[in-house]
C-alpha cells in the first residue's frame, strides 16, 4: 500500500466523486457526508505521507510509481514526490478539505457542485506529482473545467464572464504549453521530466533532433521553449501582467471556490516553474534570470498599489495575491539557497493565509451580501471573535514577523540581496516599496470594515460561527506556527532546494 | 553576603522563562481572560512580577561582577550551547539556517530589569485604571504581548530576532492605541482607529528601511550575529585605516532611518502625538519608557557598524528634533500631548548622544527616562482619572489639595526631567551635554557645535514646559466645577515607586550624590555598561583628543549650564504661571500679549513675559502648526498620494490592462461577426464563391512551375 | 477539323451554363445550366475519345455521365417543385433562410 500510496491519495477523491453521483439527488447531508469523506481521506493519507513516508533527507524523488501508458507516444503513468511537491500536495488536501465545509452555505450546491469539487481535486495533486510531461498536461487540463462549471454556474452576478475568461486565458496559456512539451517531446524521444533534466544537464537537450534545429525567427530552441512554457505557468502564478483573469475570477467564485483558487491553483504556476520549466532549461533560466526577477519586483509593487485602489473587499485581496505569488518569482530568480527556500515556502505560506482572508470576507458576504468597504464599519463591536480571527490573518498576510507570512517574505528578499547579480539589490528596494504600501492597504481596509462607528444596520449581525471558525482554525494555526517554527516546512524540502539550486546555476 | 556569580545554564533558562511569563499570561487573558476576575490583569501582574524579580536578581549579578573591577559583564547563550534555530532543525541539514541566542550583557541587564519593573508597575497601574473597561482582557493580553516582544528585543543577540521582536512591538502598539476604536461608546473611536494606522505605517517605512539594512549586512558578511557583525565591521574598517565601505555607509543609513521611525524623530515623529488616543498607561509603558527607546538601544547596539557620517547624521537629527519638539511642547494645552512632545524631544537627547559619541551617556539617559517618564505618565493618568476624563491642562487646576499624592509624584517627577541637581534626569542629561561639549572642543564645529547650543536650550525649554505642565495643573485655583479626587492605590502605589526611582535612579551614576560634583569618580552605570561590555573593545566610540584638565573644564561648564539651564525655565514657568497665574485660554492669540503688556503697569515679570516668554510661545505654536501642517501634512498628503496611486493603478488595470484582454476577445467576436456576412443562405452565391475557388486553384496548379 | 474545335463547343457550352446557373432570374435556369455543364464535359470525354488510342474509355463515361445526368435531374425536378411550393417563388434569392 504505501508504495502505491501517491495514486491513492490522487485517485480517492475520484472514488468520492463516482459515489456523489450515484447518491440521490435530495440527499443533501449524505452527499455532503462523502464529499466530507473523500476529501479526509487525502489529507489522513498525505499527513501520514508528509510525517512517516518522506525522508526529509533525500533529494532525489520518493515513492515512485512508472508504468507505460500510452506506448505510441511513449507517454508512462509515471509520478514521484519530492520536497518541493511534498507540502503542496498535503495543502491541497487541507484546503480540499476545509472548502467542503465552507460550501455548505453556497445556495443550490448539490450532487454536481460536490462533483466538480473532487475532480478537481484529482486534478490539482495529479500536477504535483506527476514526473511524465504528458501526464502533468492531463491533469493541468483537467483541473481546468470543473473550475469553469464551479465559477460559472455557482458564482456571482458576472460569473459567466468570469468563467469564460478564466477559462480561455489559461487555456491560452495551456496551449503555447502544449507547443513547448511537444516540441521537447520530439527533441528529447521521451515525456519523463527527470530525464529532461538530465538531458539538459548533460547539454543534449539542444534542439538538434528538430528540423531546423529547432531555430525560428532568429531565436534558439531553448529560448521559445522557455518562454511558451513560461508564460504559460505566469499566467496561472500569475505574473502582471498577464494577472488580469484572476480578479474577475476571485470576486465572482463562491468563496469555497476562491479558497482553493487562492490557496493551491496559483501555485501551480510557481510549482510548474520550478519543477517543469527552469531545471529543464537552465541556460535559458539563467540568461533571463534578471528579467524574471524584475517581473516579479514589478508583480509586487503593481500589485500592492491596484490593491490600495479597490472598494472591493475581495478584489483587493485579489490584487494582494498578485503582489505575494511576485516573491515567488523573486526569490527563485535570485538562484540562492534563501532565494528558493523563501520562494517554496512563500508558496506554502501564502496558501493559508490568503484562504485564511478568503473565508473571512465570505462570512461577511454571507451576512451582508455586498462587499463594498467603504460601508462597513466598527463591525468588531458586533463579531469580537470574527475580528480577533480577522487580525491574525491580516498580519499574516501582511508580513509581520511572528506569523509565516514574514518568514518566506524575509528569506525571499534577503536571498534575493545575496544574488551574485548585484541588479537584484535594485529590485530589493522596489520591492520593499510594495512592504509598505502591502502594510497600508491592508490596515486601511482592517481600519474600514472592523474599526470605526459601527453603522446601524450591521448592530444585529451574529459572530463568526462554530462551522466558520473550523475552516479558518487550521489555517490560523498553520500561520502562527509556522512563523515561530518554520523548519517545520523547510526541513523537509531543504535537500530538493538545495539540488534544484544546483541544476539551475549549471554546476556539474 | 556575596551574590553568586551567574551561570549560564540555569541563568539562561530563567531569562528566557522570565521573557516568555508575560507572553503566557497574555495568551491566557484573551482566551479566558473575560471569565476572570478583574479581567485576568492579576495574571500578567504576577508573570511581570516574577520577571521583574527575575531580571533585578540577575542585574544584582552584572552589578557585583562588574563592579568588582573584573572582566566587563557579557554573556552569549550561544557559547554554551543554548540557542534556537528557527529555519532548520538540524545543524547539518542543507538550506537556511539562523540559530537565535541570548545575549546578556550589562546593558541588557539594565534594560531587563527596567523594562520588566516599569512593565509589572503598569499592570499594577491598570489593574485600577482599567477597571470599568469591558475589553479589559484584550487590553492585559496586548501589553503581555508587548512586553515579550521588548524582552526579546533586549536579550536578543542577533538583529534577525531584534527585527522580530521590534515588529511584534509595533502590532502590540498598534492593538494598544486603538482600544479604544473597539469601544462603542467612545467618541473618539475613529481617531483611535486612524492614530493606530498612522503609527505602524509610519513606523513600517523605518522597519522595512531596517529590513534592507539587514539584507545588506546578510550578503556580506553572512551573518546577522551581533558580536560577529561587531568583529567583522571593526576588522574591516581597521583594514582600511578608518574609513567605512560605502555599502556600510548606506546600511547605516538604512538603520538610522529604522531607528528615526520607531523613536518618533524628525520627520517621522508625527505618529507619536497621535498615539495619545491609545490608554494612558498604554502611552507610559509603550510611547514613553520602552518601545521608543528601542530604536535607542538599536543604535546602542549597533554602533560599531555605523560610520561617522551616519553618527554625524544621527546627532543633528536627534539634536534637532530635541529643540524643535520641546519648542512644541511649550504651545500645547493637552496633558499627554505636552508629555508625547516632551518625549520626542528627550528620545531626541538620547539619539544625539549616541551620534556625538556617548554610547553610555545616551543608554543612561534612556533608562532614567523611562523611570520619570512612565511616573509622569502615570500621574497623568491619575489626574485625568480624577478629574472625570478630562485632558486640558486649561480646564485644570489646584490639583495640589485634591490630589497631594498624584501631585508630590509628579513634582518629583517633574524634577527629574527637568534636570534639578540630584534628581535622576540630571545625572544623565549632564553627561550628555558633557559628551556635547567635548565634541564641540575636539571637531570645532559641526555637529558638535549645533548640538552644544541646540541641546542647552532644549533642556532649558524642557524645564520650562514641564514646570508649566505641573503649575498648571496643580497650582492655582481649580478652573472646572467638578470636584476631582484622588486615585485608588493601585494607581497610587506604581506612582510612588517610579517617583522615588525618578530621585535615587540616577545614583547608579555615582557612588554618592555629591560625588558628581568631584571629577575621577567611575560612575557604576560606567562599570557596567562599558564599550568593552557592549562591544568587546574599548575602542570604539571613544571621544579622542581630550586631555584630563580639559575634560574636567568641560564638566564643569556642562554642569554649569546644565543647572542653569534647569533653573532658567523654572524661573520663567514660576513667573508666568504661578506669580501672574495666566491661564492658557484655548483662544488665546498673539496680540493678546501685546495688549496686555500695554494695559498693565509693565512690571518686571510682564516685561519678561512680553520680551521672552510670548516670541517664543509663538513661535513654540508656528513650530506646532507647521508640523501639523506641513510635516505632518506631508505624511498625511503621502497616504493620500499612496492611495490616488492606488485609484489611478486600479483604474488602469481595469481599463488598459483588462481592456487589452477584452478588446481581444471583442476583436475575435469582430472577426467572426464579418466572416459570417459571407453566409448569406443564397446558392448562387456559395456557388460563385466555389468556382472562383476552383478557378483560382486549377490557375495556380497549372501555372506554378 | 480537329480536337480544337470540339474543345472550343465544349468550352463554349460551359459557359454558357455557369452564366446561366450564376443567373439569377430563375431555378430552373440553375437546373438547365447543370445540364449545360454535365453535356459540355460529354463533348470533352467523347471528343478525346475519338482522337485517342483508347476510343472506349472516354464513350463509356459519357454513357454513364447521361444516366447520371438525368438521375440527377429527375430528384432536383422533385425538389425544387417542392421548393417553390414552400416559397412561393421561382427566384433563387428567395430561398435564404440557411444564412448565418
Amino acid at each position: 500500500m504505501e508504495s502505491h500510496l501517491l495514486s491513492w491519495i490522487t485517485f480517492t477523491p475520484l472514488i468520492g466523486m463516482l459515489a456523489v453521483l450515484a447518491a440521490p439527488r435530495r440527499a443533501q447531508t449524505l452527499i455532503q457526508l462523502i464529499a466530507l469523506c473523500a476529501t479526509l481521506v487525502p489529507l489522513v493519507l498525505a499527513t501520514i505521507l508528509y510525517f512517516v513516508a518522506f525522508d526529509p533527507g533525500r533529494a532525489d524523488y520518493q515513492l515512485v510509481e512508472r508504468v507505460d501508458w500510452i506506448r505510441t507516444i511513449r507517454a508512462e503513468y509515471y509520478v514521484g514526490i519530492d520536497g518541493l511537491s511534498l507540502s503542496l500536495v498535503w495543502l491541497t488536501t487541507l484546503l480540499l478539505f476545509i472548502a467542503v465545509p465552507a460550501s455548505f452555505s453556497v445556495e443550490r450546491a448539490g450532487k454536481a457542485y460536490y462533483a466538480l469539487l473532487l475532480l478537481l481535486e484529482v486534478g490539482i495533486i495529479g500536477v504535483f506529482v506527476s514526473l511524465d510531461y504528458f501526464l502533468f498536461y492531463v491533469f493541468w487540463e483537467v483541473m481546468l473545467l470543473p473550475m469553469y462549471f464551479l465559477i460559472g454556474i455557482w458564482g456571482g452576478p458576472r460569473r459567466e464572464y468570469a468563467a469564460i475568461k478564466f477559462f480561455l486565458y489559461t487555456l491560452f496559456g495551456s496551449v503555447l504549453m502544449l507547443v513547448a512539451i511537444v516540441a521537447l517531446r520530439l527533441d528529447a524521444g521521451t515525456f519523463s521530466i527527470p530525464t529532461l533534466v538530465e538531458l539538459a544537464r548533460a547539454g543534449r537537450l539542444t534542439g538538434a533532433n528538430l528540423p531546423g534545429g529547432g531555430e525560428l525567427l532568429g531565436m534558439s530552441f531553448g529560448a521559445w521553449c522557455f518562454w511558451f512554457l513560461f508564460i504559460g505557468f505566469a499566467i496561472k502564478i500569475p505574473v502582471a501582467p498577464l494577472h488580469t483573469w484572476l480578479p474577475d475570477a476571485h470576486v465572482e467564485a463562491p468563496t469555497p471556490i476562491s479558497v482553493i483558487l487562492a490557496g493551491i491553483l496559483l501555485k501551480l504556476g510557481g510549482y510548474g516553474l520550478l519543477r517543469a520549466c527552469f531545471p529543464i532549461l537552465p541556460a535559458e533560466f539563467r540568461e533571463y534570470a534578471f528579467a524574471l526577477g524584475a517581473l516579479g519586483a514589478f508583480s509586487i509593487v503593481y500589485g500592492a498599489f491596484v490593491a490600495l485602489g479597490q472598494t472591493d473587499f475581495k478584489r483587493l485581496i485579489a490584487y494582494s495575491s498578485v503582489s505575494h505569488m511576485g516573491f515567488v518569482l523573486l526569490g527563485t530568480a535570485a538562484m540562492t539557497e534563501w532565494g528558493t527556500s523563501g520562494a517554496a515556502l512563500q508558496m506554502f505560506n501564502h496558501g493559508t493565509s490568503s484562504a485564511a482572508l478568503f473565508l473571512i470576507v465570505g462570512v461577511i458576504y454571507d451576512r451582508v451580501h455586498h462587499r463594498d468597504l467603504n460601508a462597513f464599519g466598527g463591525i468588531s463591536q458586533v463579531a469580537p471573535r470574527y475580528w480577533a480571527m480577522s487580525t491574525i490573518a491580516f498580519f499574516s498576510a501582511l508580513g509581520l514577523p511572528g506569523f509565516a507570512g514574514f518568514v518566506s517574505e524575509a528569506l525571499t528578499l534577503i536571498g534575493a540581496f545575496q544574488s551574485s547579480d548585484p541588479r537584484f539589490k535594485l529590485l530589493v528596494a522596489i520591492s520593499a516599496i510594495g512592504l509598505v504600501i502591502g502594510a497600508a492597504y491592508m490596515l486601511w481596509a482592517m481600519q474600514r470594515v472592523f474599526l470605526g462607528r459601527l453603522d446601524p444596520k450591521y448592530a444585529k449581525l451574529s459572530d463568526i460561527n462554530l462551522r466558520e471558525v473550523f475552516s479558518q482554525a487550521p489555517l490560523l494555526f498553520l500561520c502562527v506556527v509556522l512563523g515561530i517554527f518554520p523548519f517545520l516546512v523547510l526541513d523537509p524540502m531543504g535537500p530538493s532546494v538545495a539540488r534544484l539550486i544546483g541544476l539551475l546555476r549549471g554546476s556539474p | 553576603m556575596p551574590l553568586p556569580d551567574f551561570d549560564p545554564t540555569t541563568d539562561f533558562t530563567l531569562l528566557g522563562v522570565a521573557a516568555l511569563l508575560p507572553l503566557v499570561a497574555a495568551v491566557l487573558c484573551w482566551v479566558v481572560g473575560r471569565r476572570l476576575p478583574g479581567g485576568g490583569g492579576f495574571l500578567g501582574t504576577l508573570a511581570t512580577g516574577v520577571a521583574a524579580a527575575i531580571g533585578l536578581f540577575l542585574f544584582g549579578h552584572a552589578l557585583h561582577q562588574s563592579g568588582a573591577g573584573g572582566e566587563p559583564f557579557r554573556w552569549f547563550s550561544r557559547e554554551h550551547g543554548l540557542s534556537f534555530d528557527v529555519l532548520a532543525s538540524r545543524a547539518d541539514a542543507p538550506g537556511p539556517s539562523l540559530p537565535f541566542g541570548i545575549l546578556y550583557d550589562g546593558l541588557g541587564s539594565a534594560m531587563f530589569a527596567v523594562v520588566t519593573t516599569i512593565s509589572f508597575l503598569v499592570h499594577l497601574y491598570s489593574i485600577g485604571y482599567m477597571r470599568e473597561d469591558p475589553r479589559r482582557h484584550v487590553y492585559f493580553g496586548n501589553i503581555g504581548l508587548f512586553t515579550t516582544a521588548m524582552l526579546g528585543l533586549v536579550l536578543a543577540d542577533n538583529l534577525l530576532l531584534l527585527f522580530v521582536c521590534w515588529e511584534l512591538m509595533g502590532f502590540a502598539s498598534w492593538l494598544l492605541i486603538g482600544h479604544y476604536a473597539h469601544d462603542p461608546l467612545s467618541p473618539r473611536r475613529e481617531l483611535s482607529a486612524r492614530a493606530a494606522t498612522k503609527a505602524f505605517l509610519t513606523t513600517r517605512i523605518g522597519d522595512v528601511c531596517l529590513l534592507l539594512a539587514l539584507g545588506m549586512l546578510y550578503s556580506h558578511y553572512g551573518t546577522l550575529e551581533l558580536s560577529q557583525l561587531w568583529r567583522v565591521v571593526g576588522e574591516e574598517v581597521g583594514r582600511n585605516s578608518g574609513v567605512f565601505p560605502e555599502w556600510l555607509l548606506w546600511t547605516g543609513m538604512l538603520i538610522l532611518v529604522g531607528v528615526i521611525g520607531k523613536s518618533a524623530q524628525f520627520p517621522l515623529h508625527g505618529w507619536l502625538p497621535d498615539a495619545m488616543e491609545g490608554p494612558t498607561p498604554v502611552s507610559a509603558m509603550i510611547h514613553a519608557a520602552t518601545m521608543v527607546a528601542a530604536g535607542v538601544f538599536l543604535l546602542g547596539r549597533s554602533y560599531p557598524l555605523l560610520a561617522p557620517a551616519v553618527l554625524d547624521t544621527a546627532a543633528v537629527v536627534g539634536a534637532f528634533t530635541a529643540i524643535f519638539a520641546a519648542t512644541v511642547a511649550s504651545a500645547q494645552n493637552g496633558i499627554k500631548a505636552v508629555l508625547a512632545w516632551s518625549t520626542i524631544s528627550q528620545l531626541g537627547f538620547m539619539v544625539a548622544a549616541v551620534g556625538l559619541g556617548g554610547v553610555v551617556a545616551g543608554m543612561f539617559h534612556m533608562v532614567t527616562h523611562a523611570f520619570f517618564k512612565a511616573c509622569l505618565f502615570l500621574s497623568a493618568g491619575s489626574v485625568i482619572h480624577g478629574s472625570a476624563n478630562e485632558h486640558d491642562l486649561s480646564r485644570m487646576g489646584g490639583l495640589r489639595k485634591s490630589m497631594p499624592i498624584t501631585f508630590a509624584c509628579m513634582a518629583l517627577a517633574t524634577m527629574a526631567i527637568a534636570g534639578v541637581p540630584l534628581f535622576a534626569g540630571f545625572y544623565s542629561k549632564d553627561a550628555i551635554l558633557q559628551v556635547a561639549f567635548e565634541r564641540a572642543a575636539v571637531d570645532h564645529g559641526g555637529p558638535g557645535m549645533f548640538a552644544s547650543i541646540a541641546l542647552p536650550v532644549a533642556a532649558a525649554f524642557t524645564s520650562f514646559y514641564m514646570f508649566r505642565l505641573l503649575f498648571l495643573a496643580f497650582f492655582g485655583a481649580p478652573r472646572t466645577a467638578h470636584q476631582a479626587h484622588e486615585s485608588h492605590w493601585t494607581l497610587l502605589v506604581p506612582l510612588i515607586v517610579l517617583a522615588a526611582l525618578s530621585v535615587v535612579g540616577g545614583h547608579l551614576w555615582v557612588a554618592t550624590p555629591m560625588d558628581l560634583f568631584a571629577h575621577d569618580v567611575q560612575p557604576w552605570f560606567r562599570e557596567l555598561v562599558s564599550l568593552t561590555s557592549l562591544y568587546g573593545t574599548p575602542a570604539v566610540g571613544v571621544i579622542h583628543g581630550i586631555d584630563p584638565d580639559q575634560s574636567r573644564a568641560i564638566h564643569s561648564s556642562a554642569l554649569a549650564v546644565s543647572i542653569a539651564a534647569a533653573g532658567l525655565g523654572l524661573v520663567i514657568a514660576w513667573l508666568v504661571y504661578v506669580r501672574n497665574a495666566r491661564t492658557p485660554s484655548p483662544s488665546e492669540r498673539k496680540s493678546h500679549a501685546l495688549s496686555r503688556a500695554a494695559a498693565s503697569s509693565y512690571h518686571m515679570d510682564q516685561l519678561a513675559h512680553a520680551v521672552v516668554v510670548a516670541p517664543v510661545r509663538s513661535l513654540a505654536r508656528l513650530c506646532a502648526g507647521v508640523d501639523r501642517h506641513l510635516v505632518d501634512g506631508a505624511v498625511v498628503g503621502g497616504g493620500w498620494a499612496a492611495r490616488l496611486a492606488g485609484l489611478l493603478s486600479a483604474a488602469f488595470d481595469r481599463v488598459v490592462v483588462d481592456g487589452a484582454v477584452n478588446a481581444l476577445g471583442a476583436l475575435v467576436a469582430l472577426c467572426g461577426s464579418l466572416l459570417r456576412l459571407l453566409q448569406t443562405g443564397r446558392i448562387q452565391q456559395y456557388a460563385a464563391f466555389a468556382l472562383i475557388g476552383g478557378i483560382a486553384a486549377a490557375a495556380w496548379l497549372i501555372l506554378s512551375p | 477539323m480537329g480536337l480544337g474545335a470540339y474543345l472550343c463547343v465544349s468550352a463554349a457550352l460551359l459557359v454558357i451554363g455557369i452564366a446561366l446557373m450564376l443567373a439569377r432570374r430563375n431555378i430552373l435556369y440553375v437546373l438547365m445550366g447543370l445540364e449545360l455543364i454535365l453535356n459540355a464535359a460529354n463533348i470533352n470525354f467523347v471528343a478525346f475519345a475519338r482522337f485517342s488510342a483508347s476510343p472506349l474509355d472516354g464513350r463509356m463515361f459519357a454513357i454513364f455521365v447521361i444516366i447520371l445526368a438525368a438521375a440527377e435531374a429527375a430528384v432536383a425536378l422533385a425538389i425544387i417543385l417542392h421548393v417553390v411550393q414552400l416559397f412561393h417563388s421561382v427566384k433563387p434569392s428567395a430561398v435564404d433562410r440557411l444564412r448565418e
